[in-house]
């Protein structure tokens, strides 16, 4: 998993309109960046939707949230109509996992990412990175804002 | 407390505090079913998981502890649904609110809310006045934020003494 300090690595992915999304796009602000490992399972449902609950006191600390998994931009557009929520979802779809892989975020045995949370600071550099123990774990809301506090 | 004007309420809500924290211990504002050892539930009543979990909760042996925690964007109607518990508890009648939303959770439309507050013999006016007003959003919204503040993501939640015990079993 990427630590604190490192450089962010930069990606083009597209998002759930199909529109491309660079992390480059957000120098000056900064980006937690979701990884989820996939779509329409319900641990990722309750994970996204409670972190849409507290998305105004997220952007209210300057920070924009993304979510990335293995899933196409066609899944994620139905995943965020399904559960109600706005935050961007980008497909790391083709080739697959390659910007998880990038973060060492991704499991091999699995096909997909493992729920990482990864701060990237304005300057384009990793601030803050967590890595669930196990997929099944959801990182707490509050971790987010524990690692702004300290930030 | 805040600043006076139009942008009070905006400021309030940017300086909350969402770091860790443990499960606030049962207090004088909680509602609270039964005496002895028990549990703390953080529960949305919009939550198929936590309907089908709560008849088990609610019948074990000890306290049950009912903490707020509508996930909105997930089931719209949740919000109405907790502020309509909040307005019975108001009358002395929370869990039997909270039962009967679980029981029938089709029937969830604000007839069906004045229905079950009529067969509950509760006051329809001061119902309909409370369920809408600030304070009870505001107590809604206290219990989701130290839900947040332990590290819920998901419902029911249960606390025992204030350690997680478990999240209702999850596929993957």
């Amino acid at each position: 998993m990427i630590a604190a300090g490192e450089p962010a690595p930069d990606f083009t992915l597209r998002d759930q309109d199909g529109e491309p999304v660079s992390l480059a796009d957000f120098r000056g602000e900064k980006v937690l960046l979701i990884f989820y490992p996939l779509d329409f399972s319900p641990v990722c449902s309750d994970q996204l939707s409670v972190y849409q609950e507290v998305k105004p006191e997220i952007e209210a600390r300057g920070v924009k949230m993304i979510g990335i998994s293995v899933d196409s931009g066609f899944a994620h557009k139905a995943f965020q109509e399904k559960l109600g929520i706005d935050t961007p979802l980008l497909a790391d779809f083709e080739p697959k996992g390659e910007v998880a892989r990038a973060y060492g975020a991704y499991l091999e045995a699995s096909g997909h990412a493992n729920r990482s949370l990864v701060l990237v600071g304005e300057d384009g550099s990793v601030e803050w990175a967590y890595e669930s123990p196990t997929p099944l774990d959801i990182p707490g809301a509050n971790l987010i804002f524990d690692a702004l506090a300290s930030s | 407390m805040f600043p006076a004007g139009p942008e009070a309420p905006c400021q309030a809500w940017a300086v909350k505090d969402f770091t860790s924290a443990g499960v606030p211990p049962i207090g004088p504002e909680d509602h609270v079913r039964d005496e002895g050892e028990g549990s703390i539930v953080y529960a949305d009543l919009g939550c198929p998981h936590c309907a089908a979990a709560w008849a088990e909760i609610s019948a074990g042996p000890g306290t049950v502890v009912f903490r707020h925690f509508p996930v909105a964007s997930k089931h719209p109607r949740s919000p109405a649904l907790h502020a309509a518990a909040e307005a019975a508890g108001m009358q002395g009648a929370f869990f039997e609110m909270v039962d009967s939303l679980y029981a029938e959770r089709g029937r969830v439309d604000d007839p069906h809310l004045w229905q079950r507050v009529e067969r509950l013999g509760l006051d329809l006016d001061r119902f309909e006045r409370d369920r809408r007003s600030a304070g009870v959003a505001e107590r809604v919204r206290r219990d989701f934020e130290t839900g947040i503040r332990a590290g819920v993501t998901g419902t029911p939640a249960v606390f025992d003494a204030c350690t997680l015990l478990a999240v209702r079993e999850r596929e993957f």
